[in-house]
């Protein structure tokens, strides 16, 4: 029997799927660097976050949407990948469930699944453990390099912490003996969540997106842009030591925040112009909450903050009708 | 050698599939019995002129145009009327057609039947449009529209610019390429005659980079022909659409709810050019094309010259088939219609057949938007398809009429390239419809 | 201490004033007068707003009854509430009301999967308006039904459902309002608003074929061939371009038997007792 259908008869080979996979693919680098910095502890608390995020998913939407469930569309376990790299490694198993299920349920599913949450959910569950377990959601253990079953747990503080705790009048000598150097930050061998301590893992994840063509430039890079250009304008003027810009962007969850929250489809904007505006407001205040509030960390507050003017930067930055507004 | 140029605003690279682009046009043949309808361009059906038991040549005037906006038909075969009644469509629906039973080939005597070609034109420009009203010539890239309104210049417009579109951005269909690779200086002097009927001098002929030989063959040409020159386009879909081909030649972009004059440009495709230099230089009406046969269920994808009103099965029997046929495509596979009548006529928009198999004639599972805004960086006219598919689902024609779904070139950009596979397409084609049905 | 709470006391009753004088400008800049008797109207009607009296929703059409006059009040018609409603309307109006017949909305195609058979197999968004502009149907039929279910989706009352036995929509006489939703959505133009009849029982011709007779049966058996034997049953049934149309004066009580019993393909639906087909 001859088939019918609409134009077009062709599809691109791209589909929600191949999507996914490929972040999935891009995250591994920060994965295993987590692994092996950080060991066991680490795989058990990526593997609960993964394992949760996909049951609850898959229960959420047969028992609670009552549609065919989403699971093989990979976005689950996108979301307990991102939410076990925001966590630290030693983190409790069930208190990561309760992320898991605060990320799943509440950011997500209750707006009505995937493509319909307002806020990004990894997010939504590391603030929710954050705010709820502020001790264990800052202890973070030292890395010590393939120490699978990471016999001695000492904690230290992140780099971040050390800056923003600093008194006023700590000379910047002092101030960089405290704290890992460039090489050590860029790496990875600093304190901090799993998945933020290493810059050059993040890169490589961030260099596989962009070749895949899963995300534009444009968000990541306004948003480290913008947050570099300001840190580095008040450190200029301010002769702050604690403002020091390239540990600012190497150290916290800036890159991982920049390359993978904030680039999120569903909570992110629609055309360029939106992008660069989300982009440009995630920087200013991740440095605002870096700077002026007591959290040393801005990047997860800020983004959440941002995908509520999703809505509002898609009403007013429209994409150029062909043949209008151009001379 | 220029610059390649291309539009900015969005567009997508699909995959090729020109199977017959190295495949040499061949003569299709004479079927039994053709088909004619009397329309086959935008605008009112052909008189008829003919009745059952006539017999007629090729090139015998056999319907006759009704008004301006309306196109002449012409036999392509000889032979005896056997039925003038309504037929079915390649989708299904019945129009008026003029079934010709074929006896032998005898030929109008005016038409020159010589292979020589004809270079120097010796009509004026009122008697160029004449011609080529007389010869019921009509846009051959797949809109229709009558060529004779196209060549003339109205009142008030300024024309400084003649593309000739080599684009062919469709999937699979090669029958544009192969003409300009063997007929390319029929098409420069065809573009001579059109610039005379326009009173301008210069000419652009745009190919795009995927047809090397085409590019060599005209540029061959062009050396000795001046005004005509060769711009060699990136390759990109829906570059073939005629907004998107000025944008991509001149820089200028036609505005919403204009037409090409109004940034005075003149496009015409390679094709209707190849007619203009047929009917004009060698007095020979529209009565043939060449029509690609392919597909990913064809044994022999090739490239035919083909009488109009030849049934499609026709030419799907002359390349083979491999199994039972999934889905019959009329045009590309990104803007052709799906048939239901293997029978169909080809007519004078027939750029191509297309026949999939039955595994990808299936449209794949649709899943939830993910607001990946795909849809809004490929569209090529700047709108934003995922929102246009959420207001028409809740029935917000108005509201979707405000986000310009109007200026919608139908090109598929959007659907083709959804990850979700939304019907995006779908929605924007409903939105026109109820929006121009409420008007 | 006592400074405070003065202070405060003082400011408030400040902003206080400030807020009462703002407040009492503008409610008389932008008074709007309401119309009681619109409102009252309103309230009696069924506030679907479906549009189907021809106006924008409910208070539309209450503000249009509470300014007619006597002569415009009987065109004014809310198909959903009938005829209680406009009786209470005119009351509140001191007008008489138009006696207006009970109507429902009928689908003139009988192409059920039995009577005419898919020749092919759609595979696209299910959608009849687009289907309509892509080809002919999976019947054949350049008239009949698409089967895809636009009036489903788009009744406002759920009066029309799918029976997948047929593949065709059938219309709940029950639900139905004859709002004229299916009317105006049908690409097909098969939907009909015909009176409901005595008793429910009615006869109408469920084909919208105006094909030659031969043509039409080729793609359904339960097409209207144009045989004219129904006109011979009752000289007011109409027969033009191949096709039959029975106006809805000629009474289903009277003839509706006969003619169902008397068209040679089933084309004409009786829903009274001898005639199961509803």
């Amino acid at each position: 029997m001859l088939k019918v259908s609409t134009a077009p008869h062709m599809y691109s080979p791209t589909n929600t799927m191949s999507i996914m996979r490929d972040v999935i693919i891009s995250l591994v680098p920060a994965g295993l660097v987590a692994i092996a910095l950080f060991g066991l502890n680490a795989l058990i608390t990526i593997v609960t976050a993964v394992a949760g995020c996909v049951v609850m998913e898959y229960i959420a939407c047969k028992y609670i949407l009552k549609v065919k469930p989403s699971t093989k569309d990979l976005s689950a376990i996108v979301t307990g990948l991102l939410l076990a790299y925001n966590l630290p490694c030693n983190m409790p198993v069930w208190m990561t469930l309760i992320g898991c299920f605060v990320a799943i349920i509440i950011a997500k599913v209750a707006f009505g699944g995937i493509g319909k949450n307002l806020f990004n959910p990894a997010l939504i569950g590391r603030v929710f453990l954050f705010i709820s377990f502020p001790i264990q959601m800052t202890t973070w253990v030292k890395p010590k390099l393939f120490d699978f079953m990471n016999a001695d747990v000492s904690t230290s503080a992140t780099t971040l912490g050390i800056l923003k705790h600093a008194d006023a009048g700590t000379s910047a000598t002092s101030l960089t003996s405290n704290i890992p150097n460039y090489l050590e930050m860029f790496l990875g061998y600093t304190g901090g969540s799993m998945g933020e301590v290493s810059a050059v893992a993040l890169l490589l994840g961030l260099v596989y997106l962009l070749y895949r063509r899963v995300i534009s430039w444009h968000i990541p890079f306004y948003y480290v842009a913008t947050f570099f250009v300001l840190t580095a304008g008040f450190a200029y003027y301010t002769g702050d030591a604690s403002l020091d810009p390239l540990t600012h962007l190497l150290s916290g969850g800036l890159f991982l925040g920049a390359f993978f929250m904030a680039t999120d489809y569903t909570t992110s904007p629609m055309s360029k112009k939106g992008k660069i505006i989300f982009a440009i407001g995630c920087g200013v205040l991740t440095f605002v909450i870096r700077r002026y509030s007591a959290y040393p960390e801005g990047v997860s507050f800020a983004i959440l903050i941002m995908n509520a003017f999703v809505p509002l930067i898609d009403k007013l930055a429209k994409p150029r009708i062909f043949g209008t507004g151009r001379k | 050698m220029s610059k390649i140029k291309t539009f900015t605003t969005g567009g997508i690279h699909p995959d090729k599939f020109k199977l017959s682009s190295d495949v040499a046009i061949e003569d299709a043949g004479i079927p039994e019995v053709v088909t004619i309808p009397v329309r086959q361009h935008i605008g009112a059906p052909a008189k008829i002129l003919v009745k059952k038991g006539d017999k007629v040549k090729v090139g015998t005037l056999i319907a006759d145009a009704d008004g301006i906006v309306s196109a002449d038909v012409h036999s392509s075969v000889s032979g005896e009327v056997i039925k003038v009644e309504e037929n079915e469509t390649g989708g299904g629906y019945l129009e008026k057609m003029i079934t010709i039973r074929v006896e032998g080939d005898e030929w109008e005597e005016s038409i020159d039947k010589t292979p020589d070609i004809v270079s120097e034109i010796t009509a004026s420009a009122e008697e160029i449009v004449q011609i080529i009203r007389g010869a019921g010539i009509v846009g051959m890239g797949g809109a229709g529209f009558p060529t004779p309104i196209k060549v003339t210049v109205p009142e008030g417009k300024k024309v400084d610019c003649l593309i000739l579109n080599g684009i062919e951005c469709e999937p699979y269909l090669t029958a544009d390429d192969r003409l300009m690779q063997e007929c390319a200086e029929q098409i420069v002097i065809g573009a001579k005659v059109i610039n005379k009927a326009l009173g301008i001098q210069n000419a652009i002929i745009a190919v795009d980079e995927n047809k090397p030989e085409a590019i060599k063959a005209l540029q061959q040409v062009t050396r000795r022909y001046v005004g005509v020159n060769v711009q060699v386009c990136a390759t990109k879909y829906p570059q073939g659409a005629e907004k998107q081909l000025i944008a991509a030649v001149t820089g200028r972009e036609v505005p919403p709810g204009c037409l090409p004059i109004d940034v005075h440009c003149v496009v015409q495709n390679v094709g209707t050019a190849f007619a203009i230099y047929e009917a004009v230089q060698k007095h020979k009406p529209l009565f043939e094309r060449i029509v690609t046969v392919s597909g990913d269920d064809v044994k022999k994808a090739g490239n035919f010259r083909v009488r109009i009103g030849t049934p499609s099965s026709y030419l799907i029997e002359k390349a083979g088939k491999k199994s039972e046929i999934g889905k019959i495509i009329f045009g590309g596979p990104m803007m052709g219609i799906a048939g239901v009548n293997l029978d169909a006529p080809i007519t004078k928009i027939s750029s191509g057949i297309l026949i999939l198999k039955d595994e990808s004639a299936y449209k794949p599972e649709v899943n939830p938007c993910i607001r990946c805004a795909t849809c809004v960086d490929v569209c090529p006219q700047g709108l934003e398809p995922y929102l246009i598919h959420s207001l028409i689902r809740n029935g917000e024609y108005q509201e979707a009429k405000k986000i310009h779904v109007l200026d919608c070139i139908e090109c598929g950009c959007c659907a083709y390239s959804c990850p979700a596979r939304i019907p995006l397409l779908d929605y924007c084609k409903l939105a026109k419809y109820e929006i121009r049905k409420n008007k | 201490m006592t400074e405070i709470i003065l202070f405060n006391i003082a400011i408030l009753s400040v902003i206080a004033v400030i807020a009462a004088i703002v407040l009492y400008f503008t409610a008389k800049k932008f008074r709007v007068e309401p119309n009681v008797l619109a409102e009252e109207i309103a309230e009696i009607l069924p506030q679907a707003n479906c549009g189907a009296c021809g106006s924008a929703g409910c208070q539309d059409f209450a503000n249009r009854c509470a300014t007619s006059t006597a002569e415009e009040f009987r065109s004014l018609y809310c198909p959903v509430g009938g005829r209680n409603v406009m009786t209470k309307i005119a009351q509140k109006l001191g007008y008489a009301a138009e006696d207006h017949e009970p109507t429902v909305a009928v689908l003139r195609c009988n192409g059920s999967c039995e009577n005419a058979p898919d020749k092919v197999e759609y595979v696209g968004l299910k959608n009849c308006r687009l289907a309509s502009r892509v080809f002919v149907g999976k019947t054949g039929c350049p008239n009949g039904c698409l089967r895809l279910g636009d009036c489903v989706r788009n009744c406002p009352f759920g009066a029309i459902e799918m029976n997948p036995k047929t593949g065709l929509p059938e219309v709940n006489p029950d639900k139905c309002t004859s709002c004229g939703a299916c009317v105006r959505i049908c690409p097909r133009g098969l939907y009909e608003i015909r009176p409901v009849g005595p008793k429910g029982v009615r006869v109408y011709v469920a084909c919208n074929n105006k094909q030659k007779g031969a043509t039409a049966r080729k793609n359904c058996k339960a097409a209207c061939i144009g045989c004219m034997k129904c006109t011979k049953v009752c000289a007011d049934v109409k027969v033009e371009n191949n096709l039959s149309y029975i106006p809805t004066s000629v009474s289903a009580e009277q003839y509706g038997a006969e003619l169902a019993s008397a068209c040679p393909t089933g084309a004409i639906v009786y829903t009274g007792e001898k005639n199961e087909q509803n």
